[in-house]
């Protein structure tokens, strides 16, 4: 099986070139997929895990979102 | 307020799909660089991909500022979002964006916008506003484009370079 491609596209001369990744840049890709979807997934996490911590909070609070900002103002 | 919008280059990708669209050689002879974008990224299973703007094929240098929303909440931050559908997306379906560099000829910093919507026929559909600052005062004479999770964009994503002059 081929590798992926690429598409450069030479703006002096107007040329389209489609060219084949190597091995390295291939495995070069894979490794910055994963790592940017560990990343992504942590982030996710957090920011759900602040929201429900924030709702919570309100409830126990007993106020509403719009009325804590008013509290912050 | 620009006068002249020209086509530089442009291209579509095809059946085996591209791991990155690459404009290289971009000539300086324009006072802003547009690109016009409609992409569909590989990542599996998920809604949505993330996209990397590469001035001069560098990620180095680049922070991020973005605000984004999915149809039910919206928040903000320093990290890259800037959205595609993937393969768990309605099929078909391709994001829209802009993305606009002022003065890339120039010799400060490079500051520029990344805006995206990722379509999806559903009730979670992810867009986004996003500024680069790309801390390095080269002049840009290439943009590579690439899916941040994915390994590439599928066929019939196109990208579309316009040189914008103001006078």
């Amino acid at each position: 099986m081929p590798n992926p491609t690429r598409i450069e596209i030479n703006c002096e001369t107007g040329v389209e070139s489609i060219i084949e990744l190597t091995d390295a840049e291939v495995a070069e890709l894979a490794y910055q997929a994963e790592l940017a979807a560990e990343k992504k997934a942590e982030e996710d996490a957090q920011a759900e895990a602040d929201a429900t911590a924030k709702a919570a909070l309100l409830v126990k609070l007993g106020i509403t979102a719009d009325e804590a900002k008013l509290l912050l103002a | 307020m620009a006068n002249t919008f020209e086509l530089i280059a442009s291209s579509t990708v095809g059946l085996l799909g591209a791991s990155s669209i690459d404009f290289s050689s971009i000539p300086s002879t324009y006072t802003d660089l547009c690109i016009k974008i409609s992409l569909r990224g590989d990542r599996a299973i998920e809604l949505d991909d993330q996209i990397i703007v590469k001035p001069n094929n560098s990620s180095t240098g680049l922070t991020f500022v973005h605000v984004r929303g999915n149809g039910s909440t919206a928040t903000s931050g320093t990290v890259n979002r800037t959205y595609v559908p993937a393969a768990g997306a309605t099929a078909s379906t391709f994001g829209n964006g802009e993305i606009y560099i002022p003065n890339y000829a120039g010799s400060a910093n490079k500051s520029f916008y990344v805006d995206t919507v990722a379509e999806n026929n559903g009730t979670t559909g992810y867009d986004s506003m996003q500024a680069f600052l790309w801390s390095n005062t080269a002049v840009i004479n290439q943009v590579v484009i690439a899916p941040v999770s994915g390994t590439g964009f599928v066929q019939y994503s196109t990208a579309y370079l316009y040189g914008v002059k103001n006078a």
